[in-house]
């Protein structure tokens, strides 16, 4: 028997979402991934002055909006060669990291989590548990984590003034030098965070947590441990969740949190905290020049796949019934000719952290692999902040100044929560003349490119079971989500 | 009272700004308490496909009743009138279609934010998608549902406008609801609440004495008043940033940028690179509100000329490099 079902609007996710399954015997057997809202910002941008996009880029999505914020000003950066004092690039990485632990927060709590407190799952001996804890906008552990969330945000109120929508970010560093007081009060802000999570979220030291190496020590440390994370494995592990979600285990990252080199200030003077880098059973090094944008699935025209900097964005306008072979708003990404995943996992997996190498070695890129890899990032950040705070020296400069020229052709490349994100810009007569960004979910959810080749959500979508009368199938909730989707910066 | 929230063309960060109210238990826990409870609202909700569709059909025919609807997004009416440019997922209709049908049902309707009241940021440049507010497009009356539109409680859309808003301002106005205590003089020109409006962001900003020299901000990150170099329009924006803080202890001016007056219909074209301040003749064309350009002028050539040199020496610095002076005899 088989059927077609279409889940919209697909909520817990930032956007507009839809999916389209069709099904046989039961199981999932192709997928179409829909992103339903274009707002056109590529287009708004062209002729604005190019600070202007630092104003408008933010508002793509209030969700990743620093990462937006980021990208802009690494592209206008690499337009003037400029290079940010320390206190700045310090700055900038703690405004950053503060959103996309922030997001993997509210994703794990918020998006995810709640899945698990439906009713269909009311067998389960974890169950009461899950509902207690998990449901929906009433599960007692919002009560703890929205407080300690706005807790956190406390140290973007002291480093960009606000979130979202800042313009503390600057190609030449940040608009706000931190005194010597706000800096050990920073440093408070961070000790709350820590004990909210070594208490609520771990139920351990973030250092013993990543310490972990093996899916065996993972969940030999999570048993019976009160608190959230092993409550989500215990879960994870019944469920089966590292069985479902594989996509292309082809993982993409731009690099995240770039490492001042004391070896010397020419060409790529920096590393990153986490490497930049391909991983397709085994490290590749990352060619910008490799990604193309391919349209033949997107209510847009174009012919050919291009490369960003060469690319373009024109919606159509009428004569949707015409195109019986497109189904999104979304472009589809491609790096080579290869579906790439990009996000906490790939970052991860990249990076070389030997648990998510071992779960993803035994079973693919994965619904469990991908919500471990998050958790574990926020683990291995905050202490890294803690550092990054300590090396603020206030009294020194934290923004450089700078000109921009008439003339340019950049690229800003930095890791949002959710991946890999890349603003490609030109600049003519002193005016943004293309502006082009591919956002992480872009990457994830990407429609089918002209050869057909499926995204890859679409990807790992295909196999999983779906009831007769199942019209919300609880697997395919999970592996959505798993992704942790942006869909307003999918198409922005 | 039984909250409907539907997303259109926004960027989601209202309801991210929501999330982060200071509240003892969270902003959910603080709204159930007060009897507010969300029917449905995409980020938060457990419903999930057929089972938001099948809620949002009830609403819409009548079987399922609430109170208030919230919208966040600006209204696509693109390309060529259609809604094509956002179907609600699932649906196959414009999103504009749904908002118009559940808006008659509502008791209250509540714009979430600038572009959900006005348009905002992607009705800039050439408007390619045809967005406007709830009852505004941009500065002129009308947008989706038209000027004479009022919800079933007799009131026009109530603008929480901001881009984003801040979590105060929605909590404040869906209390004052959930008390019976919100009418339609609690709205200020604009439809927007006046609990936030009356208020200038120039009211409490740090960099006050600044201002009072006019010592000024040359270049990004400098401790200096904003208003002349930098595109600060504190003395002319109406919200209350700078006397409740973002995020505990934030705003944009302190964060050491401009307010670029994002309550205000049409901030997404200021007609001037955002943070550059339009002059005439050396003048901001962009005056504080409700001060004559000439008393202006002499304000700031005597305050200039008066500066202390503390003050002038800091403006152009980030961060102090003068303290100010303590008194050895006391208090007089």
């Amino acid at each position: 028997m088989s059927r077609r079902l279409t889940i919209g609007p697909f909520n817990r996710v930032e956007g507009d979402l839809e999916v389209t399954l069709d099904i046989a015997d039961g199981r999932v057997v192709s997928a179409q991934v829909c992103s339903s809202l274009y707002r056109g910002f590529e287009q708004l941008l062209v002729g604005k002055h190019p600070f202007d996009a630092l104003v408008i880029v933010p508002r793509i999505c209030g969700i990743c909006s620093l990462s937006q914020s980021a990208a802009a000003a690494a592209a206008l950066a690499d337009a003037t060669g400029l290079q940010m004092p320390e206190n700045g690039r310090l700055a900038s990485q703690l405004i950053l990291a503060c959103e996309n632990l922030a997001d993997h927060l509210t994703h794990f709590y918020l998006f995810f989590m709640p899945d698990f407190a439906r009713p269909a799952y009311g067998g389960h001996a974890w169950h009461a548990q899950a509902e207690r804890r998990f449901k929906a906008e009433v599960g007692e552990a919002l009560r703890d984590v929205l407080p300690a969330r706005a807790d956190w945000l406390r140290l973007v109120g002291y480093l960009a003034g606000k979130w979202p929508h800042s313009l503390a970010l600057q190609p030449g560093g940040t608009t706000r030098a931190i005194t010597a007081t706000e800096k050990v009060r920073l440093l408070t802000v961070l000790r709350e965070f820590r004990a909210f999570l070594s208490g609520s979220v771990f139920g351990d030291a973030l250092e013993n947590v990543s310490a972990l190496r093996t899916a065996d020590e993972l969940f030999a440390w999570a048993q019976g441990r009160p608190a959230d994370f092993p409550r989500f494995l215990e879960i994870a592990g019944d469920l089966g969740l590292e069985r479902i979600g594989r996509a292309s285990d082809t993982f993409l990252s731009y690099g995240a949190y770039a490492q001042h080199d004391h070896a010397g200030q020419q060409g790529n003077g920096h590393r990153h905290l986490f490497a930049r880098g391909v991983w397709c059973s085994g490290p590749q090094a990352f060619d910008e020049a490799l990604i193309s944008e391919d349209v033949a699935h997107a209510w847009l025209f174009g012919e050919q796949p291009l490369h960003p900097r060469r690319g373009e964005t024109r919606p159509l306008l009428a004569g949707f019934a015409d195109q019986p072979d497109a189904y999104t708003w979304c472009k589809a990404p491609r790096y080579g000719a290869r579906v790439a995943e990009t996000g906490a996992l790939a970052r991860q997996m990249v990076a070389g952290q030997p648990l998510l190498r071992a779960l993803v070695a035994a079973n693919g890129g994965s619904v469990l692999a991908r919500v471990v890899a998050r958790l574990l990032e926020i683990a291995l950040v905050v202490p890294a902040m803690e550092g990054w705070v300590r090396a603020l020296t206030p009294g020194q400069p934290f923004c450089n100044q700078w000109q921009l020229p008439d003339q340019a052709s950049a690229v800003g490349l930095v890791e949002a929560a959710r991946g890999a994100l890349g603003h490609w810009l030109r600049v003519e007569r002193g005016k943004i003349a293309s502006y082009q960004i591919i956002a992480p979910t872009t990457w994830n959810f990407s429609p089918r490119d002209a050869t057909g080749a499926p995204g890859a959500l679409e990807q790992a979508l295909v196999g999983l079971p779906v009831g007769d009368g199942e019209s919300v199938p609880l697997a395919v909730q999970h592996v959505v989500r798993s992704f942790d989707p942006c869909m307003v910066c999918t198409v922005h | 009272m039984k909250i409907l929230w539907l997303p259109a063309a926004g960027c989601g960060g209202c309801t991210q700004s929501l999330l982060g109210a200071e509240s003892r238990a969270g902003v959910l826990a603080q709204l159930a308490d007060a009897g507010l409870h969300l029917l449905l609202h995409p980020g938060l909700s457990e419903a999930s496909g057929d089972e938001s569709l099948a809620l949002l059909r009830a609403a819409r025919d009548g079987s399922l009743s609430f109170d208030i609807l919230c919208v966040e997004g600006a209204l696509l009416r693109g390309p060529n009138g259609s809604g094509r440019f956002q179907l609600l997922s699932g649906s196959g209709r414009p999103v504009i279609d749904w908002v118009r049908d559940l808006a008659a049902r509502a008791r209250y309707v509540i714009a979430i934010g600038s572009c959900t009241a006005f348009g905002g940021i992607i009705s800039s440049g050439e408007n390619l998608t045809d967005a406007c507010g709830l009852q505004f497009d941009g500065d002129q009356e009308g947008g989706l549902l038209g000027p004479g539109f009022r919800a079933a409680a007799g009131l026009p859309v109530i603008n929480v406008a901001g881009c984003p808003v801040h979590p105060g301002w929605v909590v404040d106005t869906l209390l004052a609801l959930a008390l019976g205590a919100f009418g339609e003089s609690d709205l200020d020109t604009w439809q927007r609440p006046r609990s936030y409006t009356e208020q200038l962001v120039h009211h409490g900003c740090p960099r006050n004495e600044y201002y009072e020299f006019k010592a000024s901000a040359q270049k990004l990150s400098d401790l200096g008043c904003l208003m002349e170099n930098m595109g600060c329009k504190g003395t002319q924006a109406n919200a209350d940033c700078n006397l409740r803080p973002w995020n505990g202890v934030g705003s944009c001016v302190r964060g050491g940028f401009a307010c670029i007056s994002c309550t205000e219909p049409g901030f997404e074209e200021p007609g001037h690179p955002f943070m550059e301040t339009p002059k005439v003749a050396g003048i901001p064309t962009g005056l504080p509100i409700d001060m004559p350009k000439a008393w202006f002028v002499a304000l700031a050539a005597l305050s200039k000329s008066a500066t202390p040199r503390r003050v002038r020496e800091n403006s152009r610095s980030d961060h102090p490099l003068i303290l100010p002076g303590i008194r050895k005899s006391g208090p007089k």
